[in-house]
C-alpha cells in the first residue's frame, strides 16, 4: 500500500482508567505503544495497523482505535467524555 | 468499545481489579458480545455471587443483582422462571461456581435452563488473599496451600456436561475473540450455557507461583492452550498438561422454562371446564 492511502488510526486513552499493566504494550504487534509514568501512550501511532488487539486485551477499558478518515471530523476524544452524567439516569 | 461503553455505568470506573487482571478483559469481551447482538439493556439481568468476579455487575449498566456466596445460580433460577422474557446472565468465579455453588451449578446445568453462565477461573480465591480453590490444578501454590496443592481440580466443562448444560466452550484472557465469539454464541443458545473463561491473577497465583507479571501469565495461556479442533487430529502424548480451548459442547435439549409453561398450560387445559365445587368435573375433562 503506497503511503498516501495508508489508514490512519488514533488512539483514545482515558489515562484516568488506565492502571499500567503493560499487557497492550507487550502485546501490540508493530509496537506501537508505551509506558509513560505509568501510563499508556501511543508512540509510534503511524505504524498503526488498527488490528485493535491493545483495545480487546485491555482489562480497564482505557485504550480505544478510531480509524481517522480524510475530511471526516474528528472522532469522540476522551476528553469529551463527561464523567460527571450519571449513565444510570439515561435509560432509554 | 465505544458503542459499548453506553452498557457501562461509567462513573463506577476505573474498577476495582488489580492491574493486569484478565476479569477486566473477560468483562469487556461480554460487553462486545451483547453490543454485537444488540440487545435491549433493559432486558438483560446480570446475578453474580461473592468474589472479585463479582464485582463485575457492579460496573454494568443492566438490572444487577449481587447474591450471596454460591447462590448466584440459585437467584438467577428464580428471576429466570418468573420473569422468562428476560435474559439472564450469571457472571461468576471459580471458588463461587464449584466450591460454595458446586450443588447449584450441576442442578442448573441438569434441568437446562435458559442461563448464561460466565465461569471466571483464576483458579485461587484472590478476594480473600489467594486461598487454592476446587480449581487450582495439582502442585500449585496458594495462601492455603504452602507447599502445593495436592488435590486434583475439578475440569469444570467436563463437569457441565456431565450434568446436562447444552452449550460448553473454554477460552483465555488470552484468546479474546475466540472469548466473545463463544460468549455470543451461548448468549444465543436456548438453554444452560457455560463459558469456562480462564483468567490471570497476577497479584496472587501469579505472584505466588513466581509465574512473574500478567504479560508473562497470558504468555503461559498461549503455550497452554490447545484449541480443541487442532487438538482433535493431534497425538495424545502432544497434549500432556494442555487444556483445551474453543467450543466443546453444543447440543440442544429441553429447556426447563419452556417445559415448565407447557406443563402449565396443560393442567390449565384440564381445569378449563372446571366451574368449581365438584372435583369430578376436572378428573373427566381429558
Amino acid at each position: 500500500m503506497s503511503e498516501q492511502n495508508k489508514r490512519r488510526f488514533e488512539h483514545v486513552i482515558r489515562e484516568r482508567w488506565c492502571k499500567g499493566c503493560n499487557i497492550c504494550v507487550a502485546f501490540c504487534p508493530k509496537q506501537v505503544l508505551e509506558l509513560k509514568n505509568g501510563k499508556v501512550f501511543a508512540a509510534r501511532p503511524e505504524s498503526c495497523i488498527g488490528c485493535k488487539l491493545c483495545e480487546l486485551r485491555c482489562p480497564d477499558f482505557a485504550i480505544e482505535i478510531h480509524e481517522v478518515i480524510e475530511g471526516k471530523a474528528e472522532g469522540r476524544d476522551a476528553a469529551h467524555l463527561d464523567f460527571s452524567v450519571s449513565p444510570e439516569a439515561e435509560h432509554d | 468499545m465505544s458503542d459499548s461503553l453506553k452498557y457501562f455505568r461509567q462513573n463506577r470506573l476505573p474498577h476495582i481489579w488489580c492491574p493486569g487482571c484478565g476479569h477486566g478483559t473477560i468483562t469487556g469481551a461480554i460487553i462486545r458480545a451483547i453490543a454485537k447482538l444488540k440487545l435491549d439493556k433493559n432486558r438483560i439481568v446480570v446475578v453474580s455471587g461473592i468474589g472479585c468476579s463479582s464485582r463485575a455487575p457492579g460496573y454494568l449498566d443492566f438490572d444487577t443483582l449481587h447474591t450471596t456466596h454460591g447462590r448466584a445460580l440459585a437467584f438467577a433460577t428464580g428471576i429466570k422462571l418468573s420473569r422468562p422474557d428476560l435474559k439472564v446472565i450469571v457472571m461468576t468465579g471459580d471458588g463461587d461456581a464449584t466450591a460454595i455453588g458446586g450443588n447449584h451449578f450441576i442442578h442448573a446445568a441438569r434441568r437446562n435452563i435458559d442461563i448464561t453462565t460466565i465461569v471466571m477461573n483464576n483458579a485461587i480465591y484472590g478476594m480473600t488473599s489467594g486461598q487454592y480453590s476446587p480449581m487450582t490444578p495439582v502442585g500449585m501454590l496458594g495462601t492455603t496451600a504452602p507447599y502445593g496443592t495436592v488435590e486434583r481440580p475439578f475440569d469444570l466443562a467436563k463437569m457441565a456436561i456431565a450434568s446436562g448444560a447444552s452449550y460448553v466452550a473454554r477460552a483465555t484472557s488470552y484468546h479474546v475473540q475466540l472469548l466473545e465469539e463463544v460468549i455470543e454464541k451461548a448468549l444465543l443458545n436456548k438453554g444452560f450455557s457455560v463459558v469456562e473463561a480462564v483468567s490471570q491473577c497476577p497479584t496472587y497465583f501469579g505472584r505466588k507461583n513466581k509465574i512473574g507479571s500478567a504479560v508473562d501469565m497470558l504468555n503461559m495461556f498461549k503455550e497452554h492452550a490447545v484449541n480443541v479442533k487442532a487438538a482433535a487430529v493431534m497425538a495424545p502424548e502432544k497434549l500432556e498438561g494442555k487444556f483445551l480451548i474453543g467450543e466443546l459442547h453444543n447440543q440442544s435439549a429441553p429447556e426447563f422454562t419452556e417445559e415448565y409453561q407447557k406443563l402449565i398450560e396443560g393442567v390449565r387445559r384440564k381445569f378449563d371446564n372446571f366451574q368449581g365445587g365438584v372435583r369430578e368435573c376436572a378428573q373427566n375433562s381429558d
